[in-house]
């Protein structure tokens, strides 16, 4: 068995609302006790609609929120961010990369600046290496060194997406999370993205977090495959097990409700509306 | 005759680099009771073809068509108000975002109301009547107190039905939807388009979906119009599409999808541009 990169164990995460003058406190439980194991150089794809709590759990993996009950373990060590200072080291070890490619990049920022800054912050690099390493950068995530002096507003959706998974490898992580990274993209960009990850999760033998709520591209990138509802997990196994053989009655909704584009089913609505 | 018939329509836009043509020469037709789906990535001009029938784009795009009749109606030489009077009532449009195409100072039932007043000229008790029963046609639960909400207090998906309720409001004879169902989840999608289908088929309107999605297109279209750069690439009935793909262009689509990888790579339309260019003999 090879290393395991990631590891939670019973993971919950409390939100408190309301509680004002007069109002009672509420609590909210986004994520309900959720453990697993991740190995080194593959693929969870975490599944689910909206609200159902799974960046909420992408959030806690990248450090961002802490969990607040449950142990989380990246590459062995036990994390708690609510109790101890993150060190430097941990957060390069995880990066993240969000939905809206035209959101998460600083429109004042070069491309150059965006991909320098955290080595910037987290490095003792001169500038001079900084630049090199960026325009390394650039070219292995299919952009180019011409694209270093310029702003996010002259690229596309999927070359702002590229900038931005670039500028998450540029502290060699070890762990991906990926967030809805190409439901904003169109059909074929979104198939360059997906190339383009794994190709790179090949070169750098990179862990994926990858949520996303297109079970299609899930069955492409995933290895294993965890299905949230309500902030439980409902089902999770191996891309196969899951595939093959649904479990949960929300799963079965999940899979009933993705569009078949393959001739039977078409054929097969045709010929129903025909008969209505 | 078909409902809506098009002939020849560009539509170019004035820029500062000069004029830049987004819809070159497409024609298009759609009959009573028959789905349409228009394909196309971003920027190939299938938005802005709909929004020509509309009448909806700025004053600096210019419009040419051979003919563009709705209806028996020649939509190219109307004037603004007689335009208003169909648009809305007979051919009604959704949008793709419904959270920013509700204005969020009235509530969801002052806008749906709104239609009813101004095609229908209905009075008060009957349009509210009819917001009631509209609201229960799309499945929003419990419609008297949702009327009096805000857009901001619905979720995405019941702002889509609020839509989809305020563009069959008058029964049109044409509805164009525009990418509905993008921003929603695939459970949400599931049941809108149902939703549609099944109001398209009750009132046998024509139905014309714009949309990226190829999913969308196999579970909604009977026809389907492939565009790409403003250009026609390609038109078929749904299942010789998906059966047997003339044009290069869509099989590079399909074969775009997740579902249709063959081996570890997804082929790209870019793959297909190269294609396209070493068979030209130029350098892509």
């Amino acid at each position: 068995m090879s290393e395991v990169v990631l590891e939670g164990r019973n993971i919950v995460r409390d939100y408190h609302v309301g509680g004002g003058l007069f109002g009672k406190q509420k609590t909210v439980q986004a994520v309900k006790g959720v453990s697993f194991t991740l190995e080194k150089g593959k693929t969870l794809a975490i599944v689910g609609e909206s609200g159902c709590g799974k960046s909420t759990l992408g959030r806690i993996l990248t450090l961002i929120d802490p969990q607040t009950s449950g142990e989380l373990l990246i590459d062995g060590k036990p994390i708690n961010i609510a109790k101890d200072r993150v060190t430097a080291e941990m957060r390069r070890k995880v990066q993240i990369i969000f939905q809206n490619p035209y959101g998460s990049l600083n429109p004042r920022q070069k491309i150059g600046e965006v991909l320098g800054e955290p080595l910037l912050l987290n490095t003792n690099k001169t500038a001079a290496e900084r630049r090199d390493l960026a325009m390394q950068m650039l070219v292995k995530v299919g952009l180019g060194p011409e694209h270093y002096n310029r702003y996010p507003h002259m690229f596309s959706g999927g070359q702002r997406q590229r900038i931005a998974i670039a500028r998450a490898l540029m502290l060699s992580p070890s762990l991906l999370v990926l967030d809805e990274p190409v439901s904003a993209l169109d059909l074929s960009v979104q198939a360059q993205v997906l190339n383009l990850l794994a190709d790179l999760q090949d070169e750098f033998n990179l862990t994926y977090v990858f949520i996303s709520h297109d079970l299609s591209v899930v069955r492409y990138i995933a290895d294993e495959v965890m299905v949230m509802y309500y902030g439980e997990v409902v089902e999770y196994g191996t891309r196969e097990e899951v595939f093959a053989n649904p479990q949960h009655s929300y799963t079965k909704t999940l899979f009933a409700a993705t569009p078949k584009s393959d001739v039977e089913s078409i054929r097969a609505r045709l010929a129903k509306k025909k008969a209505a | 005759m078909a409902l809506l018939e098009i002939k020849n329509l560009s539509v170019g836009f004035d820029t500062n680099a000069g004029l830049f043509m987004a819809v070159q020469g497409i024609d298009l037709s759609v009959d009573n009771r028959e789905v349409l789906a228009i394909v196309g990535e971003s920027g190939s001009g299938k938005s802005v073809a709909m929004l020509a029938v509309m009448g909806l784009l700025p004053k600096t795009a210019t419009v040419t068509a051979d003919s563009m009749t709705f209806d028996g109606h020649n939509m190219l030489t109307m004037t603004g108000k007689q335009r208003r009077e169909i648009v809305g009532r007979d051919v009604a449009m959704i949008f793709q975002e419904p959270m920013a195409s509700l204005n969020p100072c009235f509530t969801v039932g002052f806008q749906l109301e709104e239609v009813l007043r101004f095609h229908m000229k209905m009075d008060g008790p009957t349009r509210r009547k009819r917001a009631i029963e509209l609201f229960k046609q799309v499945g929003i639960p419990s419609p008297e107190e949702r009327l009096n909400s805000f857009p901001h207090q619905m979720s995405g998906g019941q702002c889509q039905r609020v839509m989809i309720a305020i563009a069959i409001a008058c029964n049109p004879k044409l509805l164009i939807a525009d990418e509905p169902t993008t921003a929603l989840d695939v459970t949400i999608q599931k049941q809108i388009l149902d939703l549609l289908v099944s109001l398209q088929v009750k009132h046998g309107m024509g139905l014309i979906m714009i949309t990226h999605d190829m999913g969308v297109v196999a579970e909604t279209a009977d026809r389907v119009i492939v565009q790409y750069k403003g250009r026609k690439m390609e038109e078929a009935d749904v299942l010789s599409l998906f059966e047997s793909p003339k044009s290069p262009y869509t099989r590079a689509l399909l074969s775009a999808l997740p579902e249709n990888a063959t081996g570890d790579r997804l082929s790209t339309v870019a793959d297909f541009m190269k294609n396209e260019a070493a068979n030209a003999g130029v350098a892509p």
